[in-house]
């Protein structure tokens, strides 16, 4: 498959009252179409200013990234971020949210594609609503769909059901596999949580601290659906935490029954 | 039923103030404090010789036009003052050493520009309620939340669109804010501006009675419907804050 991101040593730091900070130094990789890659790595480190640089938010201080071997400056509708704390528009309802993205169509064939993709992530019969009328997890749905109306190319999902509880966030998981089974997109995702990254990627990238570089590079070879509690998953879970600098056996009781199996 | 209990005590206290008015007046043998029963039948007097409505209308027709010109300035104006920042630098300073002279000072000039016809109240009354909505509007305009200011950066949205699908409609609870605040002022400011060089209006009404005889009652009588009038002006203005296009920031 081809190259969909290229992304050429580039470099972000940013004043502070201490001086520069250097946060991402030097760092270089490529995705193909339709591939998802997770980024994980120790909170602080830069994974969200990596992703931002990656969308086009902001720009790097050395180094390129190309989109479809052309240079990305700014953001646009082909990728879409989604952010942790969620940018659903809190005065739109959810199907004017879902249109928004819409540009330049006959609004009503909009709002047929907005509904069309409310029934996809499973908010049929809340078109109506204002997400101060949703919980969390609706609200998530509403804002994956608002991204994935406009047919974007690419996914940047920045942590984005981290702030769910544990029972959701794992439905999350399981409804952006069934949608992306049905539509493909490239995916970067960037979590701290390594089950996560397994559970969805095909490549795990493990970022250092800062200045942030990639320490590691993991592929995840099993098909869906999978089994994280399967003895291979366990074992490159351990060896992805062992990369973050967690002492696996030390720490994680559930974790060094399974490598003793 | 459960609202009568909530507004028991509000009631009680009116009644027990209302009992020592009375009780006062009574005890001192006043001859120009009115009683409260005094009060009652001189605005029933004001009522059957249709002077009350008149003072009453002429009020808030000026506030009306005071009060709307204000508007049709203030919220595009702080609109671009906070989406620019230019303008924010340019203005705001000017703006920020306006705001704290008094309306009332603003008096003898009004009656320099123009006159003393209905130009110079309405004049009061627009300059008194346009910088606390101008100033609110900026201020929604900067506390717009970023990253929805990011999530129309990335669709690609039409400045049109970012502008009515996003900036407005974010700040428009922050607009009714500055309304309710400059609705309360102007209704302030009519009132003093009448009472100086007016032939009708509820200032000039007040200021007339206590001219023309010492009617305190009417005085008094007049004190309380401009409170009362204040009070449903209040409440107009918070059946906005109930509107949906505002309701999403009031509901969590």
């Amino acid at each position: 498959m081809r190259t969909k991101i290229e992304v050429r040593e580039i470099t972000k730091g940013f004043a502070s009252d201490k001086g520069r900070l250097e946060v991402i130094e030097n760092v270089s990789l490529s995705v193909r179409e339709g591939e998802f890659v997770a980024i994980v790595g120790p909170s602080g480190c830069g994974k969200t200013t990596l992703l931002n640089l990656l969308a086009g938010f902001i720009r790097p201080d050395a180094g390129t990234v190309m989109i479809d071997g052309a240079p990305r400056s700014k953001p646009d509708s082909r990728g879409i971020l989604i952010s942790q704390q969620g940018s659903v528009f809190p005065w739109l309802t959810v199907r004017e949210n879902l249109m928004f993205g819409l540009n330049g169509h006959a609004p009503a064939g909009n709002a047929t594609i907005a509904d069309h993709y409310a029934d996809i992530v499973g908010l049929k019969g809340f078109e109506d609503s204002y997400p101060h009328e949703l919980s969390g997890g609706m609200l998530k749905r509403a804002e994956l769909a608002r991204a994935l109306v406009v047919k974007p190319e690419i996914l940047y999902m920045d942590e984005p059901f981290s702030a769910l509880d544990a029972l959701m966030s794992l439905r999350m998981r399981n409804e952006l596999l069934r949608i992306l089974a049905k539509e493909r997109h490239t995916v970067l995702l960037v979590t701290h949580d390594v089950e996560e990254a397994i559970h969805l990627s095909d490549r795990i990238l493990v970022l250092s601290s800062r200045p942030t570089r990639i320490r590691a590079s993991f592929d995840v070879p099993f098909s869906h659906p999978r089994r994280l509690s399967s003895a291979t998953a366990q074992e490159l879970r351990i060896a992805i935490l062992r990369e973050l600098g967690v002492d696996e056996v030390a720490t994680d009781p559930f974790g060094s029954q399974t490598e003793s199996k | 039923m459960h609202r009568l209990k909530e507004s028991l005590p509000a009631l009680a206290v009116i009644v027990v103030l209302l009992a020592a008015w009375w009780a006062m007046v009574t005890a001192t043998h006043s001859l120009i404090f009115p009683t409260p029963w005094a009060v009652v039948t001189g605005t029933w007097e004001l009522i059957e010789n249709g002077t009350l409505w008149q003072h009453i209308s002429a009020s808030l027709m000026r506030v009306g036009i005071g009060f709307g010109l204000a508007v049709c300035v203030a919220l595009p104006l702080g609109l671009w003052m906070g989406w620019m920042h230019g303008a924010y630098r340019t203005l705001n300073p000017l703006f920020q050493m306006l705001r704290p002279i008094s309306p009332i000072a603003w008096i003898p000039i009004a009656i320099l520009w123009f006159g003393v016809g209905d130009a110079s109240p309405i004049y009061l009354i627009f300059i008194s309620s346009v910088f606390p909505m101008v100033v609110q509007t900026t201020v929604g305009v900067h506390t717009i939340e970023k990253r929805y200011l990011r999530a129309a950066e990335n669709f690609g949205v039409s400045r049109r669109t970012l502008f009515t699908r996003v900036v407005i409609p974010a700040v428009l609870p922050q607009i009714v804010v500055g309304m309710r605040i400059g609705l309360g002022v102007a209704w302030l400011v009519v009132v003093a501006a009448e009472m100086i060089a007016l032939h009708s209006g509820l200032g000039y009404m007040i200021m007339d009675s206590r001219n023309a005889g010492n009617r305190y009652d009417l005085v008094i009588a007049g004190m309380i419907i401009i409170g009362l009038i204040g009070l449903s002006l209040d409440g107009l203005m918070r059946l906005l804050e109930g509107m949906r296009w505002v309701r999403w920031r009031y509901a969590h």
